[in-house]
């Protein structure tokens, strides 16, 4: 059993690939974990930035700078009534956040951290992860259908209509970056996640910057139709507050509510992890070429750290600031010990042997959290489509160019063949 | 089925449909609805999201303010006049107070008028930047509204330094003013002025240009100027459809003929139009506190009003130009000191009638957009 356990440490490959199932479990409860606390955390960074954003502070009660607040809103959930309507399709309405959460969750399974930290690595990574994430409309469609009231069927309407036409636009534009991979000496493409970014390193340029413009248009159409398929601003119209009150969710409370809300963050982070790995060299550092040698690797392997440390020292800052009030003197310990919790991780990441480790989780989760800053910059200055214009955006819009990249993409890509055969023969 | 766009705009009266036409659906919005600013209820007949008609049901915050008016003195009344518009409550206060004036043959001094249009613009802004949040936050902006409240306070600010309350101020008494001008009133208003003016740039920098605001709001709630005048519509919504008419300029009262503003219209009548025109009479009402405080003369600040407020038998209609449009008074004095009947022209009861005209055919999301623009008071459509 032991032999079982250890004969994966010297492998370099996922667990998953590796077939280690003991390590495979490991490591999904990791990412189970991870998410969990990246969800709450988000939710936090959310309420705090878009708070700041309209001139007032957020959440600042519980625990300080409301850094408690999520636990406190997750413990209420948990204790709410769970209220069914009396003429809703009870199995129907039960089964509805399931099905979303475990969407959302599944998408997971193939999400690349790092060269061997993935649950598996699948050849048709992609593929799964579109065709996954998509599974979370049937559970929109059913939430809506089965509340039989009137507001949740048309948020499920617009939903589903939403994010069926954005899958093509997000499609075509998956294409293309799929297709840069296929620019080797073998010319054989790959579907895997790891296996793109692998290409992007073998290629010495991240996808968004290859064959520029053309990279780059890509990647905006990847970067509007995943907000689309999320239902988060401005294409927030599903859960349309002014119009639809809470649009599919309107008649969910409690448990069932939170899943929902769990299954919309993770399924932020899923989109954005796509995003990451298709276009900004996934676990890749930044300027791998322009700064080589082991000096700055050293130094970008120190950045982990020195973010904790950072963030460490903002806590010591607001202790500092905090009032001197004997009331706050339960918060005010709170945070600088939270502080100290935080200075700690950061020195253990400096640690060389976990340095090494740690440095592609890093990388990846700082550049899917630079796209959750977008998610809510977005929600904090964009007033909302209105559904035809959405449905505009999508089909004549994001479609066209769509297709117009994938041509062109495929042309500058087999350019030097086109030459040799046809100007050349 | 019927195109909702054929139906001529005034044809209100639309054949009833079959009952169980499965193309229909008929949603309830209100009156507990976070966009129906209140208690508004509207009915809305859908096919998919197109909107073939709607019926608003109101009266929810009904509490029968006119007959209130035949059982109270004139001046016990003058404080329900606040009530009823209280985003404006100034405004409601001035329209009353004139009225009665009128009727007494009295005229407030000179310095009261003065501070009667400092405070009066004062609330116009306050008004129109409530409007401008709420109607940003409807549309899914939800930036405005925090940008607008925040500057909204210095206003408040000014009114509960004048007479101890922010929003039903009750500020005025009839023959002039109750409270003079508090000790730094003038440095107070100034202040504000400059402080406010970057503040609309802010405003319009996030909404004016925005792409999703300009397709959101762009020939969106289409009223033309005949039907606006056909079915009374006044105000900002007036003045967008291209009719130039502003009871300020129109038939001055208080002493606005003194000041020098221009009045903002529009051509298209949609929503964008109604918004840049409140955007622009934010700025004018800025012009003319700038003027008024400028030449704030001093004086008496109340006319010889009797002390038992007891007008001649007869009859009045004072009308003025309230942030939402005509706001009229009509009076009828049986020579007692209760008057003998009080109506309310509310420019939000008679404005929300459009409701159904600039709707049809439009998206739901768009009743939502219309309802912002029309920029309604519950409070003043069910008195």
């Amino acid at each position: 059993m032991l032999e079982y356990i250890r004969s994966y440490l010297s492998s370099d490959q996922t667990p998953g690939a590796a077939g280690n199932m003991f390590w495979a479990a490991v490591y999904i409860l990791l990412v189970f974990l991870g998410l969990s606390v990246a969800v709450i955390a988000m939710n936090w960074l959310e309420r705090k930035i878009l708070a700041h954003m309209q001139v007032r502070l957020g959440p600042m009660r519980v625990g300080p700078h409301g850094l408690l607040q999520p636990i406190a809103d997750a413990l209420k959930l948990l204790l709410k009534e769970d209220i069914m309507p009396a003429e809703a399709d009870g199995f129907v309405f039960w089964m509805a956040p399931l099905l979303v959460v475990l969407a959302a969750f599944t998408v997971f399974v193939v999400v690349p951290f790092g060269p061997t930290h993935a649950i598996t690595d699948m050849n048709i990574g992609v593929l799964f992860m579109l065709g996954v994430s998509s599974l979370s409309v049937l559970g929109v469609v059913m939430a809506g259908w089965a509340s039989n009231s009137h507001y949740p069927l048309i948020g499920a309407l617009r939903s589903s209509a939403q994010m069926v036409s954005y899958e093509v636009a997000m499609g075509l534009a998956v294409v293309s970056a799929v297709m840069m991979t296929s620019l080797n000496a073998e010319g054989t493409g790959t579907l895997s996640m790891i296996g793109i970014v692998q290409a992007q390193q073998a290629q010495g340029v991240w996808f968004i910057f290859k064959f520029f413009p053309l990279g780059l248009i890509a990647f905006f159409i990847f970067a509007v139709a995943m907000v689309a398929e999320t239902n988060r601003a401005p294409f927030d119209l599903p859960e349309a507050e002014s119009e639809l009150t809470a649009g599919f969710h309107t008649e969910y409370s409690g448990f069932r509510w939170s899943l929902f809300f769990l299954a919309e963050y993770s399924a932020m982070i899923a989109v954005s992890s796509i995003a990451v790995t298709l276009w900004l060299g996934g676990w890749l550092r930044p300027f791998p070429n322009f700064l080589t040698g082991p000096t700055w690797d050293l130094v970008f392997s120190l950045f982990p750290g020195i973010t904790f440390l950072l963030l460490a020292a903002m806590c010591f800052y607001s202790t500092v600031r905090m009032p001197k009030h004997p009331l706050f003197r339960v918060q005010t310990i709170g945070l600088a010990g939270f502080g100290a919790a935080l200075a700690l991780i950061g020195l253990v990441l400096f640690v060389p042997a976990v340095r090494v480790r740690v440095e592609d989780i890093y990388w990846f989760s700082m550049k899917v959290a630079g796209f959750m800053y977008l998610y809510i910059w977005y929600r904090g200055t964009f007033p909302r489509y209105r559904f035809d214009q959405l449905m505009k955006v999508g089909w004549k819009i994001l479609l066209p160019i769509g297709l117009g990249v994938l041509i062109l993409t495929a042309t500058v890509g087999l350019w030097p063949v086109i030459q040799q055969t046809i100007w050349h023969p | 089925m019927t195109d909702p766009k054929t139906l001529s705009p005034l044809d209100l009266d639309t054949p009833e449909k079959p009952f169980l036409d499965a193309n229909e659906l008929v949603i309830n919005m209100g009156p507990q609805h976070p966009a129906t600013h209140g208690v508004l209820r509207v009915i809305l007949r859908l096919d998919g999201e197109r909107v073939l008609g709607l019926e608003c049901v109101i009266g929810y915050l009904h509490r029968g303010v006119e007959k209130i008016a035949e059982n109270r003195t004139y001046t016990m009344f003058n404080p329900y006049v606040d009530r009823m518009d209280y985003v404006a409550a100034v405004s409601n206060g001035l329209g009353y107070c004139e009225a009665v004036e009128k009727l007494l043959s009295v005229e407030a001094p000179p310095r009261a008028q003065y501070i009667r249009v400092i405070l009066t613009e004062l609330n116009r802004m306050a008004s129109h930047q409530l409007w401008l949040g709420t109607h940003a936050l409807d549309i899914g902006a939800i930036t405005p509204l925090f940008y607008t409240f925040r500057d909204r306070e210095e206003i408040l600010k000014i009114f509960e330094k004048y007479c101890g309350a922010r929003l039903t101020t009750h500020a005025f008494r009839i023959g002039g003013l109750q409270y003079e001008a508090y000790d730094g009133f003038e440095k107070d208003v100034k202040n504000f002025v400059s402080f406010v003016t970057p503040k609309i740039d802010e405003y319009e920098e996030l909404l004016t240009t925005n792409r999703i605001w300009l397709e959101r709001t762009k020939g969106v709630g289409v009223i033309s100027g005949k039907d606006c005048i056909a079915l009374g519509v006044t105000g900002p919504v007036l003045r967008a459809s291209g009719v130039k008419w502003d009871l300020r300029k129109a038939q001055p009262y208080a002493n606005y003929k003194n000041f020098d503003f221009e009045i903002p219209t529009g051509k298209n009548g949609d929503t964008y139009d109604r918004y840049l025109v409140r955007m622009v009479e934010m700025r004018q009402s800025l012009r003319i506190i700038q003027q008024a405080v400028d030449g704030i003369p001093e004086g008496p600040i109340m006319a010889k009003v009797p002390k038992v407020v007891k007008p001649p038998v007869g009859e009045i209609y004072h009308s003025i130009e309230a942030p939402k449009g005509e706001l009229g008074y009509f009076i009828v004095s049986d020579g007692s000191t209760q008057p003998y009947r009080l109506r309310v022209r509310p420019p939000s009861f008679v404005n929300l009638q459009a409701l159904d005209v600039m709707c049809r055919g439009a998206m739901v999301a768009d009743v939502v957009a219309v309802i912002g623009t029309l920029d309604i008071v519950l409070g003043e459509v069910d008195r």
